[in-house]
């Protein structure tokens, strides 16, 4: 029984894909900030890249079951830092979200929390698979993942906060929840959000007025419904071809909202097109296959149910910012994993691959 | 914390592989949906955002077409341009622009209440479309700007071209002046083609050649960021600059008048009754039109519009007022033409009783013929006239030669003036006439009324034989044709006609107002005389209350006497006639007359310099003028005051056929009666 793995079980094809669209997303972050004041983003995206990769490989290097076991910990820890962010954090845009480490680094706990919940999820439910779910057990797992989420909502930051649910909603889909419970959920929800849709008073002005704003977004042109449609008119006069690199008006016209983070899908799609968007949409479609392929081949349960909890968030984070970049769906401030600029985006997404190269390697392990 | 892997392979179960493959399926499900949607932004609205997005960042600014210049008839420059910078706010880069009212108004120096009606005005307007707030800004109001551009995005400056105008009212009143098209032009039909912020003419020739003068303001497409910084340019539309106006007034003429007319209340208009170009014309007071092209200040507009002596208003062409005596040419006319002055003599005791009212003239003139009654301006001879003729008649010459009726001169608001007659009583006020009001017309006093050019055009076409012209302050064949004929289509009024006149008739008149000029005794005009010109002309004192008309009391101040001339060089098919108001300023003969001879002096003097045959007149020289010999002609009776025989100047029509060359200059033997 091999204790280590070898680079020769390293996921090269994984690490090649998500390698294309670091590339593509650094191109794209440079044209975004070409003539802006953040004209360096496209450096210091290397810069993240680059410690993100090592960070992929170190923790490669670290059994995954490790990273199980300490999850409590790391869980403990999450939360003290989401108090604390409350309490010391860095106002930026009318969120509390940032803690200033000094030197002009941010620390921001609630990506990293992703990654936690990810390994507490998988370490809550792979010892309940093979039973039927019960409502303590699902009741616990809601609570798991609710108080950090609270905590980012009063942050407030929705789009964060949102992005915890995918992890819950796989770890109960694979730990084994019955179409009856699921139901049930299933209405709850529906009844509890649209209640609070109703009163409307569990969300900040501009939470509301980001959700209004997609259902007609030209009533107001300057808030949320501007970048909306700023969006729409970025990706939809790129046409099939795009109007090449450093050319889109929108983009270099500073029309589209922050083009470098949130909307980096609209100024891709401006400046290269349906093509060149179709091949961002594939190289996910790759990824994510790859993801649960290795999912499939994991050695265990907790490897599963980790690699399934990373292809959740990031399924979700995709749809959602895609969706928002395209009209479908609300602005919500979800970052496009592995293209958006940004330090802590690129560190939990290439941490998170870098477990499931763990897990990879780890397959033949038994 | 020591992971033990075997307590992960004590299970040996796994996920279900169904439920892995439902996930990539759901992977796959959300990935055609998002491929659907950009199919739907990028292939098939592909066309639209496309529109959209050059509407985004394409922002027209105007370029504003320099306004045509403004010459005088031999091309001296009357209204030029200059450079200036004006402040534009860009409602797109404005936050809350109604937020930032009291720091741009402050900034700015403009009254608050000014930015907001401003702001009001282009509600109506796209967006994208800059509004001027303040042209002509200081270097101090440009330094706000700058230093102001992150609080206040929303601020622009441009450079422009500004009017530049002669200063302290140089001819304001004809040239008029440019200003913002106000919200109750937009209304009316005639700004059809006018949007918000077109700077147009607002009076004078500024506002008659508008159109011509204006040109066609051009366009850049500039490429704009978001913030409506520009960071290219795609294309423009060149601005075609408005055409340059070459008037029919002559400067050096025009200095003249304005000189003459200074600290005056009134008008002077010189006009060549040849063609009727309008050689000079002043009204006095006067207004700065620089302050309506930059920046007109509250106190300076309540200043204008209150003073009791209008500044803005033309007098030359709006001044509706009693003729007073000058209306006696027009009197002798009728007279005349009637065949009923011809042989009339009427003895002058200082006035006479019509209708049982006493009716007084300022001297015992003794027998009074048409000849002497000119000249002397005898009240008594034309009370009797006018009796004799009646109203009608009177109206029927007064209207041939153009009195109440607009000339049709091309700049806007003229007066029409009013000819009474049994008609026009019944029409304004549903009244008969009375008999004893015909008494005061004969003297242009009572409710006839006239502008300084209507009597300018008036003695223009006595004098000529009957040939009266529509006078103009442009030349209408320099116009583009379809554009000559509009102007006199929006200016109607009697224009170009012909009337039948009797020669010797008008040459009577003509022969006795240059009698009035000459120091034959005749106390009317003869302090006014040129010598080496043939001069003639006719004063008038029209006096303002009526209890004592005809009599010597002038009264003060607002209730003075008007004072008249209006005159003409030389007597025959003149070249030039000047008429001359001046409000309260007695008599028309010391007040008004001075002012007619300065400026033909200077017409006549220049007329010579330009034909190379000036000769310097000798001082002590009689005036070459012929005199007529009226004494001989018009017989008297004697006992009448003679007027006091002085040495006859020699007669000498060989300087004037040398000065003046010429059939218009007419031997005046030829017309006596």
């Amino acid at each position: 029984m091999r204790r280590f793995s070898s680079f020769r079980d390293f996921d090269w094809m994984l690490l090649t894909l998500v390698l294309l669209i670091s590339v593509i997303s650094v191109l794209e972050i440079k044209s975004a900030t070409l003539n802006t004041k953040f004209h360096g983003f496209g450096e210091k995206q290397i810069g993240f890249l680059l410690i993100g990769l090592l960070l992929m490989f170190l923790i490669s290097f670290v059994d995954y079951h490790r990273l199980v076991d300490i999850a409590p910990w790391a869980y403990g820890v999450s939360l003290l830092a989401l108090v604390a962010v409350l309490k010391v954090g860095t106002k930026v845009m009318g969120g509390r979200r940032w803690i200033n480490l000094g030197g002009g680094v941010h620390f921001q706990p609630s990506e990293w929390v992703k990654l936690v919940l990810i390994l507490m999820m998988a370490r809550f439910f792979w010892g309940r698979v093979g039973r039927d779910l019960s409502w303590t057990d699902i009741g616990k797992a809601f609570a798991l993942v609710c108080i950090p989420m609270a905590l980012v909502l009063k942050q407030p930051d929705l789009g964060t906060a949102l992005t915890y649910f995918p992890a819950l909603v796989v770890g109960l889909f694979l730990g084994g929840i019955r179409i009856k419970q699921f139901a049930i959920l299933l209405l709850g929800f529906t009844l509890l959000g649209g209640g609070a849709w109703m009163s409307g008073k569990r969300l900040k002005p501009y939470q509301m007025a980001r959700l209004t704003s997609f259902l007609d977004p030209a009533s107001d042109p300057r808030g949320a419904g501007y970048q909306l449609l700023q969006s729409k008119i970025a990706v939809g006069s790129g046409g099939i071809w795009g109007k090449g690199a450093n050319k889109g008006t929108q983009t270099q016209g500073d029309f589209l909202p922050i083009p470098y983070t949130d909307f980096i899908f609209a100024a891709f799609c401006e400046e290269h097109g349906f093509v060149g968007g179709m091949g961002i949409l594939l190289i996910y479609f790759l990824i994510l296959t790859r993801l649960i392929q290795n999912a499939q081949q994991a050695s265990d349960l907790p490897g599963t149910f980790i690699v399934m909890g990373v292809v959740s968030v990031m399924l979700f984070q995709i749809v959602v910012n895609i969706g928002m970049v395209l009209g479908l769906m609300p602005v919500t401030g979800i970052p496009l994993p592995l293209m958006s600029y940004g330090g802590s985006s690129v560190l939990f997404t290439l941490l998170a691959l870098g477990i499931v190269m763990n897990i990879r390697m780890r397959r033949f392990v038994n | 914390m020591i992971a033990n892997p075997d307590r992960y392979n004590a299970r040996e179960e796994k996920v279900s592989p169904g439920k892995l493959h439902a996930t990539q399926y759901i992977v796959v499900l959300v990935l055609v949906v998002l491929a659907t949607g950009m199919w739907r932004l990028q292939v098939l609205g592909a066309d639209s955002y496309r529109q959209l997005a050059e509407a985004n960042r394409i922002r027209k600014d105007p370029v504003r077409a320099p306004r045509g210049k403004i010459f005088d008839r031999e091309g001296r420059i009357l209204v030029d341009n200059y450079p200036s910078v004006s402040c534009y706010l860009l409602r797109e880069q404005a936050k809350d622009v109604q937020a930032d009212v009291p720091m741009i108004a402050r900034g700015l120096n403009l009254p608050v209440e000014q930015v907001e009606t401003t702001l009001r005005r282009y509600q109506i307007t796209p967006k994208y479309e800059s509004i001027l707030l303040k042209q002509d800004i200081t270097q101090d109001e440009q330094a706000f700007i700058e230093a102001h551009r992150n609080e206040l995005p929303e601020l622009e400056t441009r450079d422009d071209q500004r009017r530049l105008y002669p200063r302290d009212g140089f001819a304001a009143h004809l040239i008029g002046y440019v200003g913002e098209v106000s919200e109750e032009d937009l209304n009316s039909s005639k700004y059809d083609f006018y949007e918000p912020g077109d700077v147009v003419g607002k009076s004078g020739v500024e506002e008659t050649y508008d159109s011509l003068l204006r040109g066609v303001d051009g366009s850049r497409d500039v490429v704009v960021d978001s913030h409506g910084r520009e960071v290219g340019q795609l294309g423009q539309q060149l601005a075609v600059p408005g055409k340059d106006l070459r008037l029919t007034i002559d400067l050096d003429l025009q200095r003249v008048a304005e000189q003459a007319m200074e600290g005056k209340n009134g008008a002077l208009v010189a006009m060549d009754p040849h063609t009727g170009e309008i050689l000079a014309m002043v009204s006095r007071p006067a207004f700065d039109p620089n302050q309506f092209a930059v920046r007109l200040t509250r106190s300076y507009w309540s200043q204008l519009v209150n003073d009791p002596d209008h500044p803005l208003m033309n007098k030359a062409i709006q001044a509706q007022l009693a003729p007073g005596s000058t209306f006696k040419i027009i009197m002798s006319l009728a007279g005349l033409e009637e065949n009923v002055a011809q042989d009339m003599r009427v003895m002058c005791n200082g006035g006479g009783t019509f209708y049982g009212r006493f009716f007084a003239c300022d001297h015992h003139h003794g027998m009074v013929d048409i000849d002497h009654a000119i000249p002397w301006s005898c009240d008594t001879y034309y009370y009797t006239l006018a009796e004799k003729l009646g109203i009608d008649t009177i109206a029927k010459y007064g209207t041939e030669v153009g009195l109440g009726q607009k000339t049709g001169i091309d700049l806007p608001d003229e007066a029409t003036g009013t000819m009474p007659s049994t008609a026009w009583k019944l029409r304004t006020q549903h009244e008969k006439w009375y008999a004893g009001e015909t008494i005061s017309v004969g003297i242009g006093q009572g409710s006839v009324q006239v502008t300084p050019l209507q009597l300018a055009r008036a003695l223009s076409g006595i004098a000529s034989g009957g040939v009266l012209k529509r006078p103009h302050v442009v030349f209408p064949d320099e116009l583009p044709p379809d554009m000559g004929s509009a102007i006199a289509a929006s200016y109607p009024g009697s224009g170009d006609r012909t009337i039948p006149l009797t020669t010797p008739n008008w040459e009577t008149i003509t022969d006795a107002m240059a009698q009035t000029m000459l120091p034959g005794g005749y106390d009317t005009g003869a302090a006014v005389r040129l010598e080496g010109i043939d001069f003639a002309g006719k004063t008038g004192t029209a006096q303002l209350v009526n209890h004592s008309i005809g009599g010597n009391n002038l009264l003060t101040g607002a209730a003075r006497a008007n004072a008249w001339f209006v005159g003409m060089a030389p007597r025959r098919n003149p070249d030039i006639v000047v008429a001359v108001l001046c409000e309260h300023g007695g008599w028309g003969a010391t007040a008004a007359a001075p002012l007619a001879a300065q400026v033909i002096n200077a017409f006549v003097t220049k007329q010579r310099r330009r034909e190379g045959n000036l000769i310097q007149v000798s001082a002590p020289k009689p005036a070459a003028v012929p005199a007529i010999s009226q004494p001989s002609s018009s017989p008297q009776p004697s006992g009448l005051p003679q007027p006091p025989s002085q040495p006859k100047p020699p007669t000498a029509p060989a300087d004037i056929s040398m000065i003046e060359p010429g059939p218009r200059v007419a031997g005046p033997e030829s017309n006596q009666h």
